[in-house]
């Protein structure tokens, strides 16, 4: 079968270079060109030095970029709405993993994101890329919205519950631990490893811009609100979600564990994770790195209607990389766990 | 193969179907897939398991 010839555009990013890791071992991938600005001319290997010697690529501008089957996009935000018609004439089809367009409502956008968006017009022609949500829409979507990785974890922990109508819509509270990889690869005074060594940083308590995501996938027509905090720990890749929801009738786990799985029982990346003994009773984040799964556990409070969901991922994985590839596997037929099929590390 | 599975007992936990084997026997301990809790058959035929009892561990808590 001929390969799918693919481009990465911002590939010497922590995104770009894991997507470029899983893009090189597809069995139906071509890797044409990946772009750097900062480090055009330069070798791949030389920024992902995980590469050497699986690929002999360098890094060329944008501007030299050629035509190709499918573009992704691992820009930063604000910067692919402003030359998608570029890449639009380079490709039939594009996976964008910036928030540039994970959004349909322009004014939503424009409250989470503090500046209008450059292309309202367009929100709509991006299918949003949590494959277990809009996989049939993705089989013929042309252009795919990678979600947020805080959004990721965060929706597909509570997806079921609220597709189901079960929890309270105004009273979910979500605080997500997350690694300092979501930070990207550029270097700021906090990301000094003397300040950033060991902290448990409370960074964006409320206002966090994946807030929108979740209000949008989980509404369901309803009005609904989600409560979300984001605090830094120390630990590299990953992100743990421990999200508080409370239950309209009076539901037992048994009840609970045939939501989760009648929602997810047939989905490859997906795994319910809550066992009474053992070490790794719930999900935990540091089992993920390098994986695509996505893993889930809840406790029902005894004393009251409070439901925890906690769900894991690694954030550059199922909450970027992973999470695209996984989507082009469907735009294109292929089984969805090509190039994702990586079980873990243990111990780690 | 799943030729030596006869019967399916309901996890009493998460509600997870369980094959017995066609060996299995009363008083038998056997884990859960889905849950890992640890079930003992009380009847295999009606196939039928409860919760194994289990030591409390201490967690620090």
């Amino acid at each position: 079968m001929e390969k799918i010839r693919v481009s990465v555009v911002g590939a010497s990013g922590y995104t770009g270079g894991e997507l470029l890791r899983l893009l090189l071992f597809h069995p139906n991938v071509e890797v044409k060109q990946v772009t750097s600005e900062s480090y055009t001319g330069k070798f791949v290997h030389k920024i992902h030095p995980n590469l050497r010697k699986s690929t002999q690529m360098k890094f060329v501008s944008a501007t030299e970029l050629e035509p190709c089957d499918l573009l992704f996009l691992c820009l930063p935000h604000n910067s692919s709405q402003n030359k998608i018609d570029q890449y639009k004439a380079l490709a039939p089809k594009i996976i964008d993993l910036s928030a540039d367009f994970r959004i349909k409502d322009a004014a939503e956008y424009e409250k989470w994101y503090g500046h209008k968006h450059s292309r309202p017009e367009l929100l709509n022609e991006f299918i949003y890329g949590i494959p277990e949500l809009h996989r049939e829409e993705m089989k013929t979507a042309n252009y795919i919205s990678s979600a947020g990785c805080n959004a990721t974890a965060s929706i597909l922990g509570l997806y079921p519950l609220y597709k189901a109508g079960l929890v309270e819509e105004d009273r979910t509270v979500i605080e997500v631990k997350a690694g300092s990889s979501e930070g990207g690869n550029k270097v700021n005074e906090g990301s000094h490893h003397p300040e950033r060594s060991g902290v448990v940083r409370s960074y964006m308590p409320t206002k966090h811009r994946h807030t929108a995501e979740m209000l949008q996938e989980l509404s369901f027509g309803k009005k609904i609100q989600v409560h979300f905090s984001a605090t830094a720990i120390d630990m590299v890749r990953g992100l743990l979600a421990t999200c508080h929801v409370f239950l309209k009738n009076d539901l037992q786990e048994k009840d609970i564990w045939k939501v989760y799985r009648d929602a997810y029982g047939n989905e490859p990346f997906i795994r319910i994770v809550k066992e009474n003994d053992g070490i790794y009773r719930y999900p935990e984040p540091k089992l993920l790195s390098g994986t695509n799964f996505c893993d889930i556990g809840f406790k029902k409070d005894d004393f009251s209607n409070r439901l925890v969901v906690v769900s894991a991922i690694d954030n550059l994985m199922k909450g970027a990389a992973g999470q695209a590839l996984q989507a082009f596997n469907i735009m294109y037929g292929f089984d969805e766990r090509t190039g994702l099929e990586f079980p873990g590390l243990h111990p780690i | 193969m799943n030729a030596d599975l006869s019967a399916t007992a309901e996890c009493p936990v998460c509600g997870a179907q369980i094959q017995l084997a066609a060996d299995a026997v009363q008083g038998e301990l056997i884990e859960c897939s889905d849950c890992g809790t640890e079930l003992e058959i009380i009847s295999v035929n009606p196939p039928q398991v409860k919760e194994a009892p289990q030591e409390e561990e201490d967690w620090g808590e």
